[in-house]
């Protein structure tokens, strides 16, 4: 299993440990964290709920098209779900490979596809005491298809310890 | 997909010679033939008329509705005919009015396989495998060639699909164009309707859905056979603001198909836009 969720801290020591293996000569990581600020709202926390039994499928299946599109050696996805406070990790991806290329492609290309593909949904409490369910309220008079454009709740954080 | 729309054309205009009634007045499962597929080809596209004979705009089941007057001859050509001269950039779902097995399933299908460059989309029959003419989608592009071939004596809609062409789907569902020209067949029809007994599905609520129904997951008797038929009731029920295009469904914890014939017993979960990460 390749993709799952916690209700917990996200413990990316040891997940990064199940990437190791004495073929790679490096890992990348993206770590997804909960902002203060969306779409000029001020967010003071955040609530995840997910529909696990396809979510965990349908990021196991992209996990699996990582590994076939690009030459890299494991992969793993952790997302939180619960309620989360600003700075909380929400989403963890590590990708691990023998040369630096690959292993940035493959885990961008995971981010990128479990947020438009994974039923996983967040609900955003403001400092107005307002909340609202994200690509879900302020768009329902406008719909779309896409759900890409949106959203971006993290600051990106890349770690290349190892690289050859 | 093309930019030209899609209007819901009802043609309701036929003698009935053999039922010996209007067969648009025919009642199934409590409706009159002509409401119920109004209320089919209303689920599937933004404006639905119905076609009638100039004598019969006063008749009480149809002047209700919105209606394309016959102007030139008699028969479902001269309804189609109206209709795109009425609308000349509109392409027509066109629907008799005696066909009570139609389903959102059928339509739907039609719908997405639609063939805008060809006059018209229509099924093939399941008994002849000829062109279904009057369950088809007739395009603006069809309006030229239609009236040179009434203009040339031709009256059948059928022998015009053969003659020009039309894209052919195969029926989905055999029995969904069978049409009732009888007593006898209305007969079958209303027992074969009564029989398909409301069925138990389980379904999941989530993020938005789940708070504007109150509840996170419930088992209900349902007649509707599709997840597109399901919703319609579930927007009835509990107001979802969320429109279908927006939302992805699951059966049995796997993406489906709108269409998709649900079984008893079946999970199913609407699927609102997805914010992950």
């Amino acid at each position: 299993m390749h993709f799952r969720f916690t209700e917990s801290a996200i413990d990316t020591e040891s997940s990064r440990g199940e990437l190791q293996t004495s073929s790679a000569g490096g890992y990348v990581s993206f770590e997804g964290w909960v902002r203060d600020l969306n779409e000029g709202q001020e967010v003071t926390r955040l609530e995840y709920e997910a529909f696990e039994e396809l979510a965990v499928k349908e990021g196991d299946r992209i996990i699996a098209e990582a590994l076939r599109r690009f030459p890299v050696k494991h992969a793993l996805c952790i997302h939180r779900v619960g309620s989360l406070e600003l700075g909380d990790m929400a989403v963890w991806v590590g990708v691990s490979s023998a040369h630096r290329g690959e292993a940035f492609d493959a885990c961008r290309f995971i981010i990128d596809e479990v947020k438009h593909r994974v039923p996983i949904w967040k609900k955003e409490h403001y400092r107005s005491g307002d909340s609202g369910w994200v690509n879900c309220e302020r768009c329902a008079a406008a719909p779309r298809h896409s759900h890409a454009e949106h959203a971006h709740h993290h600051h990106d954080r890349v770690a290349l310890p190892n690289s050859k | 997909m093309s930019r030209i729309p899609v209007y819901g054309l009802i043609l309701a205009g036929g003698s009935s010679r053999r039922m010996n009634r209007d067969k648009a007045a025919l009642r199934y499962q409590g409706k009159t033939q002509l409401d119920r597929a109004f209320e089919l080809a209303g689920r599937h596209v933004t404006h639905v008329f119905v076609s009638v004979r100039a004598d019969q705009t006063l008749d009480p089941t149809r002047a209700q509705r919105p209606m394309i007057v016959d102007s030139a001859g008699e028969g479902p050509i001269a309804g189609i005919r109206a209709a795109l001269a009425a609308h000349p950039k509109v392409a027509w779902l066109v629907l008799a009015c005696d066909l009570p097995y139609l389903s959102d399933a059928a339509l739907d299908y039609l719908l997405r396989q639609r063939d805008v460059t060809a006059f018209a989309t229509a099924y093939k029959s399941a008994h002849d495998g000829l062109p279904e003419p009057l369950c088809a989608i007739w395009e603006p592009s069809a309006a030229e060639a239609l009236a040179g071939y009434q203009t040339g004596g031709g009256h059948c809609p059928r022998k015009f699909l053969i003659r020009h062409g039309a894209r052919l789907l195969e029926p989905q569902d055999t029995r969904a164009l069978d049409n009732v020209n009888t007593p006898e067949e209305y007969r079958h029809a209303i027992a074969t309707l009564d029989n398909v007994a409301p069925m138990q599905l389980k379904i999941q609520y989530y993020a938005l859905m789940r708070e504007q129904a109150g509840r996170s997951e419930e088992t209900l008797e349902t007649s509707a056979s599709t997840p597109a038929g399901l919703y319609e009731e579930l927007v009835a029920r509990y107001g979802f603001t969320l429109s279908r295009d927006q939302l992805k469904v699951a059966v049995n914890s796997e993406f489906s198909d709108w269409s998709r014939k649900l079984e008893v017993g079946d999970a199913v979960v609407f699927i609102p836009p997805v914010a992950g990460g």
